[in-house]
């Protein structure tokens, strides 16, 4: 078995696919890749299948040494990638020989960047998926972030590998942005009239204290109206909920999968992989359209991504 | 039965407005019906007091469609029988360093110690369903004598195993995780194990009961 061996793991790197949905009954949130859009592309690129296991990266990526080489692709966030002294492009394969390493940064733009390899990265499944659930310590490596000194089985190097490239527009078509369009929540009628002007019309500032489960955002209170009691319900992904305290959470891919705060609003699911790419400090606002809008926004948004004709180049 | 938009991709189907078993078999129902014939766009259920979350793939359907199917399953859930619910019965060690908040809820409430453990006992519990993280379940109804809010500040960590209370709650933590319930005691049981099967110690529907065990109990069952 071909491997991977960690040789600084950055700040929070995880082995993540597109996570475990249908588990809600034990407990278990999805998981899942906080990018699933670059994910998709990057093992696209190389000709893996949509899913595959990848690494994600947060903010600062790790150094990884390819002792039998490896085809890769790096998708999402520019991490300043670099083989040998020299740039590597993001979405597009790369030939790495073995004993060469690939050297990541800090990123320079957005906050999560996947690292695809050709034959993806073996780890067995949980629940039928090889996603890292870090709260449980289920699923991924070890049910961890990955540490210096881990070697992973990979795929084996494919000798003869298509350059594949995007057709113009996508990436432009797919970045991801920091305005959110959102839905109304199911107990949007519980907040004082001023909070949906509130929402649409501020600037929200995403705190340090966010992670997979939740991002955590500073900005004006959201006041909820009397003291209505909320009985607790399964939360959606990308749930705004709103605590006691006027400040809102969006609940992400590692969430609790029930909980007891009024949601007022729901990021659409066309703008979930936006939130993936949220960094510490990333101003944000929310815009809101319909349940029928968004509903056009992801059947299309699938069309796209089902598409090779419209992809690649 | 209401139902209620949750998300583009995700609609809530409450079926009251209380937490109670009435209501809460009525969720149980329908949630068997579902597992029984399971539907091809439904991406997850997630049952709760009162509620079914349902995650549908909204290229297939919209909410009006899934709102139609679930009415349709609704009307014939009914009749499916409540499966016979399992009672687990889990040991627990109270006080000291494993319940680090019972002297305290024995003294916001007014009772001594013995007496918050020996109400917490008393109760065969619902488990209501799972949430939090995997293999949380949530138990009632707790003694309303022992009921308190969670605490202001929630631990950046309690150990898995321990056992909380919150409200009109009580539940197993099955995970080392961040937590904001009162703790009164652990249990040594491993709540959620993936080479098991079921996974999870408790599920839905089931019957729970506490046990107390002394120190060296807990450690032997630890260590077996």
């Amino acid at each position: 078995m071909n491997s991977l061996v960690v040789e600084s793991a950055g700040l929070l790197t995880t082995v993540q696919d597109f996570g475990r949905e249908g588990f809600g009954v034990l407990g278990v949130s999805a998981s899942g890749a906080a990018d699933a859009v670059a994910l998709r592309l990057g093992n696209m690129l190389l000709e893996n299948k949509a899913g595959t296991p990848a690494l994600e990266m947060t903010l600062t990526g790790g150094t990884f040494l390819f002792p039998d080489g490896a085809v890769i692709c790096l998708a999402g966030g520019n991490f300043g990638a670099q083989m040998d002294g020299k740039a590597l492009e993001l979405w597009r394969p790369h030939a790495i020989l073995p004993g060469k390493r690939l050297v990541m940064g800090a990123t320079r733009d957005f906050a999560r960047c996947y690292l695809c390899v050709a034959g993806g990265i073996g780890v067995a499944e949980f629940l039928g998926s090889a996603s890292t659930h870090l709260l449980s310590g289920l699923g991924g490596w070890e049910g961890r972030a990955l540490r210096k000194g881990d070697a992973l089985p990979i795929g084996k190097l494919e000798k003869n590998i298509r350059r594949r490239k995007l057709a113009a527009g996508v990436l432009e078509a797919l970045r991801p942005k920091k305005t959110l369009r959102v839905t109304r929540g199911p107990q949007f009628d519980w907040f004082a009239d001023e909070a949906p002007r509130t929402l649409a019309g501020s600037e929200f500032v995403v705190s340090e204290e966010s992670n997979r489960m939740g991002l955590r955002l500073e900005g004006p209170r959201l006041a909820a109206r009397g003291n209505a009691k909320m009985i607790s319900e399964g939360t959606p992904l990308g749930a705004v909920q709103v605590t006691p305290s006027g400040q809102a959470i969006i609940l992400f891919v590692e969430q609790q999968t029930t909980g007891g705060y009024p949601k007022i609003a729901n990021v659409i699911g066309a703008d979930l992989h936006c939130v993936g790419q949220l960094r510490p400090r990333d101003a944000i606002r929310f815009e809101e359209v319909s349940l029928a809008e968004a509903r056009a926004l992801w059947i299309e948004r699938q069309r796209l991504l089902g598409s090779d004709e419209r992809l690649f180049a | 039965m209401r139902f209620q938009a949750a998300s583009d991709q995700a609609l809530l189907v409450y079926l009251g407005e209380e937490i109670g078993a009435a209501t809460h078999e009525r969720v149980v129902r329908l949630l068997r019906l579902l597992q029984r014939e399971p539907i091809e766009w439904i991406r997850n259920i997630q049952p709760a007091y009162s509620s079914l979350l349902i995650a549908f793939d909204a290229t297939a359907v919209d909410h009006t469609e899934v709102q139609a199917k679930i009415t349709e399953y609704e009307t014939r859930a009914e009749k499916i029988p409540a499966a016979t619910a399992r009672l687990v019965e889990v040991p627990v060690c109270y006080g000291g360093e494993f319940g680090p908040d019972l002297e305290e809820v024995a003294a916001q409430r007014g009772l001594q110690a013995e007496k918050v453990v020996e109400l917490h006992i008393a109760r065969t519990y619902h488990a209501y369903f799972l949430g939090f993280a995997p293999g949380f379940a949530y138990l009632g109804d707790l003694a309303e004598e022992i009921a308190l809010p969670r605490l202001e500040t929630p631990r950046k960590e309690v150990a898995a195993g321990s056992v909380g209370i919150a409200g009109r709650q009580t539940a197993v933590y099955p995970f080392a995780t961040p937590g904001g319930w009162r703790l009164i005691g652990r249990t040594p049981l491993e709540m959620f194990r993936k080479d098991r099967e079921p996974m999870g110690l408790i599920g839905i529907g089931d019957q729970v009961r506490f046990r107390p065990i002394t120190r060296a109990e807990f450690l032997a069952t630890r260590r077996a």
